[in-house]
């Protein structure tokens, strides 16, 4: 077990975990801001990720297509809230997942309708391939533009939610809401606005893991779980839970996966090892999330005091 | 709209009922079970449009009798397709019973046709349970036994001379079965055997992993979206120029090869069927798929169309007498026929006996990417369970 692969493993895991951080970012500020269970979080990602595999089919572009997505996006959000989502903030959260869960499957048959199964989206030519980090460490070129992005993502996010006016009344709404109704803010425009930009945020996320991951029909659900784990260990609400929680599922998740295999054959038999070493590594996450529910069960970060 | 299906069928089934006695055979009544919705409908949904358009293209006839197919979608979930099973069989009263993708899910429904002794006709699921101790005399398969793909991989990394070879599969059965495949054929060493998370989205950890272990092949097992997700970035880790990939054919067919795009350029898989395959069978139906559908084939269209040709040629043979399910049950195992792949041929568990070729992904002359055969890994290739199964 080299130096090399240690570090190279860690680069991964933090990337892994920015990665979910993009989608778990617009989770958790609907969630937390608008008590709003969204099922179909992971359907505004994958309709990002269409939107930008079709655009940057159409303007040949990477970076125009991307850009030219994330409104678009954001457009589709935010009908989608004044027209369905809207009427169902008075009902309770299993109305709400029921509601939402049943938008996945319609918008999985429309998605299918209109784009077929899947679309190809790849990374732009200069950055399909690796690039020399360290002698002996080659990295892809296109996974230190996923870091790059999720780290300007998250400052940005703090720079909005920390020092704008827009900013303040999205805190407001998330730690008392019936306060900042009393305080006189428009609470349905506030909720339309932040849902719009949870799904800029979709997809910036289904744009940038779009040549890296499938863009198929049905990719937002397996990555909606990780994403419900990332903020419950973080704490439903929170900017700062969100980027520390999804740092941390990246880097148990992958290191886990890394290197637990390995450690278990230095000291159990190797059949033994083989058979409990993926199964472990797998539900490394969970356990954790389990943990902290257990030690801290509003997450790390708590939005509401 | 599969509810609605489902209605109609059963009522024209009454209303043919009333109005004949039922010992006129002059219908052929197919109920077809498949997966066709879900982000896993793809592959049924290959199979169904091939499977109706063989039947759409010979005037709506099987063997010169005229077709009733019932279609329906089993949701990727076992017990719908249970439930369809005996509904086909009970109140439609079908002659045959055929469709369905998965093993799991078929090996649910089939034991309701193996029952009622009606054939059960596999356009895909073959799993080798069924092959061996528990073959049925029902059951027929017009695909490839589940290990076959990875069994020829195996064969031909021993061929190429590749010393050692890393594996990855899901965790899960069909996982664990596709490397024992591999490695029954395979001669060289096992670089690592890693079983991944099913489901798994980012493949970086064992990326770097493989890199470290610098082995001169990777064969990997992960169907859909899994192997979409790898393939991408293995190629974006800048593996694929020291590390040749290798995987089944149905792991770079055309539902994977056009998400995934230039990157699947000389990749190599193993199938029983390619587009290319020189036979006048083989030219007319990726003709008759290409202009019908806009879409190349897959090797599951390939398995769909199969099929169709199967049940033709028995009830053929049975001049149409297709009510003594005994003689269909004969004449399915007896069935002559040119398939996609040139003459069919049944083991004694009734697993097809077939060639597998190699493939590379690279452009036509139309600069489409698709599979090109590149030679033959084996010859009249049966399984591994046919000396457990008792039947002659």
């Amino acid at each position: 077990m080299s130096l090399i692969l240690i570090l190279e493993q860690s680069l991964n895991g933090l990337q892994f975990g920015l990665m979910l951080f993009l989608l778990a970012a617009g989770l958790t500020l609907v969630f937390g801001i608008m008590d709003m269970i969204n099922l179909a979080h992971g359907s505004l990602y994958m309709v990002g990720a269409f939107l930008a595999a079709t655009l940057v089919q159409a303007t040949g572009s990477f970076a125009l297509g991307v850009l030219l997505a994330i409104p678009a996006a954001a457009a589709v959000g935010m009908l989608l809230e004044v027209s369905v989502l809207r009427t169902l903030y008075a009902r309770d959260h299993l109305s709400q997942v029921l509601a939402t869960f049943a938008l996945i499957l319609i918008i999985n048959e429309l998605v299918r309708m209109v784009w077929g199964t899947d679309m190809p989206l790849s990374a732009p030519e200069a950055l399909a391939g690796p690039v020399q980090l360290l002698p002996g460490m080659p990295y892809p070129a296109y996974r230190l533009l996923i870091i790059g992005v999720g780290l300007a993502v998250a400052l940005l996010l703090y720079f909005v939610v920390a020092k704008t006016r827009i900013g303040m009344l999205v805190r407001a709404g998330a730690s008392n809401r019936e306060m900042a109704m009393a305080m006189g803010v428009d609470i349905r425009k506030l909720f339309t606005l932040v849902f719009g930009f949870g799904a800029a945020l979709c997809a910036i996320a289904g744009a940038m893991l779009g040549p890296i991951l499938a863009v198929q029909v049905g990719m937002g659900e397996n990555i909606l779980i990780l994403a419900f784990v990332v903020i419950v260990i973080g704490g439903i609400g929170s900017i700062r839970g969100a980027l520390v929680g999804s740092v941390l599922v990246g880097m148990v998740d992958t290191v886990g996966r890394a290197f637990i295999p390995h450690l278990l054959r230095e000291f159990i038999s190797p059949a033994f090892a083989g058979a409990i070493g993926p199964a472990l590594a797998s539900i490394l996450i969970y356990v954790v999330m389990a943990g902290v529910l257990f030690w801290r069960p509003q997450g790390l970060f708590p939005a509401r005091g | 709209m599969k509810r609605q299906l489902i209605a109609i069928a059963a009522g024209s089934a009454v209303a043919f009922a009333a109005a004949f006695p039922a010992s006129a055979a002059d219908k052929l009544k197919i109920g077809f079970i498949s997966t066709l919705s879900t982000p896993a409908g793809a592959l049924g949904v290959d199979i169904r449009d091939a499977f109706t358009m063989a039947i759409k293209h010979n005037g709506g006839k099987l063997g010169g009798l005229p077709v009733e197919l019932t279609v329906g979608d089993d949701q990727f979930k076992p017990e719908v397709a249970k439930q369809l099973a005996e509904k086909y069989i009970r109140l439609d009263k079908v002659d045959i019973l055929t469709g369905i993708v998965f093993s799991n899910i078929m090996l649910a429904a089939v034991p309701e046709a193996f029952n009622a002794k009606i054939p059960y006709v596999s356009p895909n699921a073959a799993p080798s349970p069924l092959a061996g101790k528990q073959c049925n005399p029902w059951f027929f398969v017009t695909s490839w036994p589940n290990d076959a793909y990875h069994e020829a991989a195996g064969k031909h990394a021993t061929d190429k001379g590749y010393k050692s070879t890393y594996l990855i599969a899901p965790n899960y059965q069909a996982g664990k079965d596709s490397l024992a495949g591999f490695k029954r054929y395979y001669k060289g060493k096992i670089a690592d055997e890693v079983y991944t998370k099913l489901g798994q989205l980012d493949y970086a950890a064992e990326l770097a992993q493989v890199r470290a272990a610098k082995p001169d092949a990777l064969y990997i097992f992960l169907p859909g979206g899994m192997g979409i997700n790898f393939i991408k970035q293995f190629v974006a880790a800048g593996l694929s120029k020291d590390i040749q990939l290798i995987t089944p054919g149905f792991g770079s067919d055309q539902d994977v090869i056009r998400p995934v795009g230039d990157s699947m350029l000389g990749l190599i898989d193993t199938a029983h069927w390619a587009l290319d395959l020189d036979n006048a069978v083989n030219k007319k139906f990726v003709a008759e798929f290409e202009k019908e559908y806009k879409r190349l084939p897959s090797v599951f269209a390939a398995q769909g169309y199969d099929t169709a040709l199967m049940i033709d040629a028995a009830v053929k043979s049975l001049k149409g007498k297709v009510e003594d399910k005994e003689a269909l049950r004969k004449a399915l195992k007896g069935a002559k026929f040119e398939s996609t792949h040139g003459p069919f041929k049944l083991n004694t568990n009734q697993y097809p006996i077939q060639n597998y070729y190699l493939r590379v992904v690279g452009r036509d002359t139309q600069g489409r990417l698709v599979n090109k055969t590149l030679g033959t890994v084996f010859k009249d290739h049966g399984d591994a369970y046919v000396q457990d199964c008792p039947m002659k």
